[in-house]
């Protein structure tokens, strides 16, 4: 599992991609999938990060989703947000082409 | 151009059949990922960042207008309205969902299309020039041999499993427009001094982390023994190329590795072996039936000059600039090559809609016999537009923001998707070429700038080919902020070279202000009618380095 996080980050969540469409979504505190980085669970400290991505396990083997792995991320403002552009930029979309898809949608992440 | 026989359709459409089963198993848990991905990849279906991402092949950069109506449909029904062409003139979609390739492959199949071979390790879809069977100086349609080679290498078991990817460039002018030297095996096609058609063969180009220049082994390869010696480098490749380390498992390391003289005495040695079993003795009788598809179409008796144009140019600036930057020689008089270009001021390099894709396959159609060609720089070409009716094609074009004058300019820059969509990437290479782009808008001082070409890879394995950019821009990753590498003077005609690291790497920031400091600089030192990669090789880095570090 690709890890693209850093070591001793504080605060992670849990990432892959939905296997019928390929679309990123992010493991809830009850253990469904959501589109949504702001559903995603968040596992504070190793041995809490270690155990989240765990829960990925039934998913995977029942063909839900694929490629799992955490990443760090922040709460600020009672929101969470990504810590690397490239996590930000996978749950908000691409940077670019703003007229369409979730960097529509969640207008402001980017900016 | 060509069209599918009876045994290319049937290959295709038992493709398609093959992957919708293995797509069907995968979604029903029959397969598991491990077991699916090079099942996928052999179909050119990645996942990328956001998405699965479909790579379609554009054999040599051919489409018919078909073709193009098709990629624009599948753009709207399985896409987001738009699609990417890349640095190897194939097509790329962003955001197919998986349950929908099989349909969408079919769809693609019904106009003779796929995307078998866009990736994993086999020779994958060969590149050639744009102005195949167009250009002035042209010895030979580099696309016949292209077709031929297409042929040879589709499922050819010996190199479905070959160390890594392959990739062949073929073109038929001196003037290098399809960047031969930096392709695993690069062919020039050239004439002996008895009239005869032959091959000089490159071997050991290429790009990513360790950029090598192909280095020449064979003059001259008779047409009948091209496949032939092609198998004898793809043989020695197969054999000794490295497997151990995926970094170093390219040919260009092989050819390094073992110096060019003894890579020669091997693919001799091995091409002396299959011309004594007699295998591979390219029949004319199929060189002719391909060489006919690519027969000149029925252009029109017409005088080189054309009062239209003439008179259009005069009467309409905009209309003058386009002619001078985007519009080519044609070889037969009263014709001219276009150029559409991708890179609208501030827009995505090589991203086309669903509408643009419409509106070129209607304009070839109507004005350049209902075929065109992708380009590696990432644009569109109508080989075959009469002169008279050149004015007509620009208002089409401008109608649909396609007549962006900047051929060849600062603003028609290559760049990779980078990490706006790459899972690999490291750093961002499309703001960067639209922040570039809006920097140097205007048309008059890009004209004054003149030939410029800068290209950026969001990572090392350089797809946006920054190494030979005359201005090169790679990203790299410090600590989750991206910074930006610069380079000079490389080129990918037939003077390649790979540029120079200037110095420190800058900031997102910064970037785009050392891009002006290195044209501000070129203006400064340039001597008269020279280009920035001319003054780049007369006076080299160390103006540029001053200019761009001392001050700060």
């Amino acid at each position: 599992m690709a890890q693209h996080t850093r070591k001793g980050a504080q605060f992670q969540a849990l990432t892959a991609n939905r296997l019928s469409d390929g679309i990123v979504v992010y493991l809830a505190a009850d253990d469904r999938w959501s589109e949504s980085l702001q559903d995603s669970d968040v596992a504070e400290g190793k041995e809490a990060a270690d155990a989240l991505l765990a829960r990925a396990t039934p998913s995977v083997d029942r063909n839900e989703v694929v490629e799992p792995y955490l990443f760090e991320v922040s709460r600020e403002d009672g929101g969470i947000r990504a810590v690397s552009v490239r996590e930000t930029i996978r749950q908000a979309g691409p940077t670019v082409r703003r007229d369409l898809g979730k960097q529509a949608e969640l207008a402001g992440v980017h900016d | 151009m060509y069209r599918y026989d009876e045994f290319d359709q049937q290959l295709v459409n038992e493709r398609v059949a093959q992957f919708r089963g293995q797509v069907g198993r995968r979604l029903s848990g029959e397969l598991t990922e491990d077991e699916f991905k090079p099942l996928r990849l052999m179909n050119g279906v990645y996942l990328q960042l956001h998405a699965y991402m479909l790579r379609i092949a554009v054999p040599y950069g051919t489409l018919s207008s078909k073709q193009l109506r098709m990629l624009a449909h599948v753009g709207r029904k399985y896409d987001r309205g738009y699609g990417h062409f890349t640095t190897r003139q194939n097509l790329q979609f962003n955001w197919p969902a998986l349950k929908d390739m099989p349909d969408l492959l079919a769809e693609l199949a019904s106009v003779e299309m796929h995307a078998i071979q866009t990736s994993g390790n086999c020779i994958r879809n060969v590149t050639s020039d744009q102005y195949a069977g167009a250009a002035k100086n042209e010895i030979e349609d580099p696309r016949i041999v292209s077709e031929i080679i297409r042929q040879w290498s589709t499922f050819h078991p010996e190199f479905s499993f070959l160390p890594r990817k392959f990739k062949i460039a073929v073109s038929g002018t001196p003037d290098d427009r399809a960047a031969i030297r930096v392709h695993d095996i690069g062919i020039q096609i050239v004439q002996n001094g008895k009239g005869e058609i032959g091959y000089e063969i490159y071997v050991g180009g290429g790009l990513g982390r360790t950029p090598m220049i192909g280095k020449k082994i064979a003059g001259f390869v008779p047409k009948e023994d091209l496949l032939a010696y092609l198998e004898a480098v793809m043989r020695v490749y197969n054999m000794y190329g490295r497997r151990d380390n995926i970094y170093k498992a390219r040919i260009k390391i092989l050819v390094h590795e073992i110096g060019v003289e003894e890579m020669t005495r091997q693919v001799e040695a091995e091409f002396a072996e299959l011309r004594k079993a007699g295998a591979l003795h390219l029949p004319q009788e199929e060189v002719a039936r391909i060489e006919a598809y690519f027969r000149p179409p029925s252009h029109e008796n017409l005088p080189d000059d054309s009062a239209e144009l003439n008179k259009a140019v005069l009467a309409d600036r905009g209309f003058a600039n386009w002619v001078k930057s985007n519009v080519a020689q044609h070889k037969v008089p009263g014709y001219a090559i276009v150029n559409i270009s991708l890179k609208p001021i501030g827009g995505v390099p090589g991203d086309c809609t669903s509408d643009q894709m419409d509106a070129v396959a209607d304009i070839a159609e109507k004005y350049s016999f209902d075929e065109l060609r992708v380009t590696h720089e990432q644009n569109l070409t109508l080989a075959h537009v009469r002169k008279k009716d050149l004015h007509a094609v620009y208002e089409l074009l401008k109608a649909h923001d396609l007549a962006t004058p900047n051929i060849g300019l600062i603003t028609d820059q290559i760049a990779c998707p980078g990490l706006d969509y790459c899972a690999l990437a490291n750093a961002r290479s499309i703001p960067l070429a639209q922040q570039i782009s809006e920097r140097f808008a205007d048309i008059e001082r890009q004209h004054e700038i003149g030939e410029l070409k800068i290209n950026t890879s969001g990572c090392i394995n350089a797809c946006g080919h920054h190494h030979v950019g005359h201005i090169g821009i790679l990203g790299v990753d410090k600590k989750g902020v991206e910074y930006y590498q610069v380079t000079l003077g490389g080129a990918a005609d037939e003077k390649t070279a790979i540029g120079d690291i200037v110095g420190r790497a800058f900031t997102e920031d910064e970037v785009v202000d050392a891009i002006e400091t290195i044209v501000t600089t070129y203006i400064g030192v340039r001597q008269n009618g020279e280009r920035f990669i001319d003054t780049y090789r007369r006076v080299g880095i160390d103006p540029f380095k001053e200019s761009l570090y001392e001050t700060h």
